[in-house]
């Protein structure tokens, strides 16, 4: 399956929702649409991965570039994901230590709103 | 003789091919359905690595790749055709942030250092992950260019 993006705002916060396959192919739709939205001013994002089948480093290096791009405007990037499969390679890569990694969009948003 | 040899030009879209039909070939020599995923995405890690390097220095070449079952061993072998670089160190939109765990040469800690990796350039992500995802690893510079052999357990023979 190809990669298919689509986001929405709640409670100030945008979410991202990702469904398919994040690969070197698709990764770029994905870091065009990051740059967009932190262009347009939206800098607490939530990414949900839950429809993602597949992730790669590419994908990882897209998550990794939009998280630099919201800290350096004190936002956050949040991801909701519960496939091992998928959290197999943060873990691989140590990233599970970089990202707020949630369990649904709900507990996300709540998470970040805690910490204002 | 390899169960299965295929070279692909070397762009992003088809890197989803080469994991298909090494995931094809995998699951039909034995190889155990939780260890696909596995397959998949160190195979795709490979191909990715060898189709940039492909479009940084020899485009018009095809990456190469050997699918070998039996002797339960499952073994790929991506081979690429650019010239070695002198650092791969990844950079730019995915040098991690500040605080990222890593052991300083942009490889993150729990991968590991790939086998026979001796004087071999790192290549952030790709390579970590391949190193921490397959059974065995080995990279190895060809005169032509960068040979990765990983391969997996498989329980049937091709």
């Amino acid at each position: 399956m190809d990669l298919k993006l689509d986001h929405h705002t709640r409670d100030g916060i945008e979410v991202v929702d990702v469904e398919g396959e994040i690969d070197v192919y698709t990764a770029p739709r994905l870091r065009e649409l990051l740059i967009e939205l932190v262009n347009n001013g939206h800098y607490q994002l939530v990414v949900n991965m839950e429809k993602v089948e597949f992730l790669d480093s590419t994908g990882l290096g897209v998550l990794v570039g939009g998280l630099k791009r919201v800290r350096a405007h004190d936002g956050s990037l949040d991801l909701v994901c519960t496939q091992e499969r998928i959290l197999k390679i943060f873990r691989i890569t140590g990233l599970t230590k970089v990202f707020g990694i949630h369990d649904t969009v709900d507990e996300a948003i709540t998470a970040r709103k805690s910490e204002k | 003789m390899a169960t299965v040899e295929m070279s692909f030009t070397p762009l992003p879209v088809h890197v989803r091919t080469a994991r298909l039909v090494a995931t094809a070939v995998a699951r039909r020599s034995g190889v155990e359905e939780a260890l696909l995923d596995e397959v998949r995405l160190a195979v795709g890690e490979a191909c990715s690595r060898a189709v940039e390097a492909h479009q940084a220095h020899c485009p018009a070449e095809p990456v190469r790749i050997e699918l070998t079952g039996g002797n339960g061993r499952f073994e790929v072998v991506v081979m690429d055709a650019a010239e070695a670089e002198e650092d791969e160190t990844a950079g730019g939109e995915a040098a991690p942030p500040a605080g990222w765990p890593s052991d300083g040469n942009g490889v993150a800690n729990g991968a590991g250092a790939p086998a026979g990796s001796a004087a071999l350039p790192q290549h952030g992500l790709g390579l970590a992950v391949i190193a921490g995802l397959a059974d065995d690893v080995q990279f190895s510079r060809t005169p032509g260019g960068l040979s990765i052999r990983m391969s997996w357990p498989s329980g049937g023979v091709s």
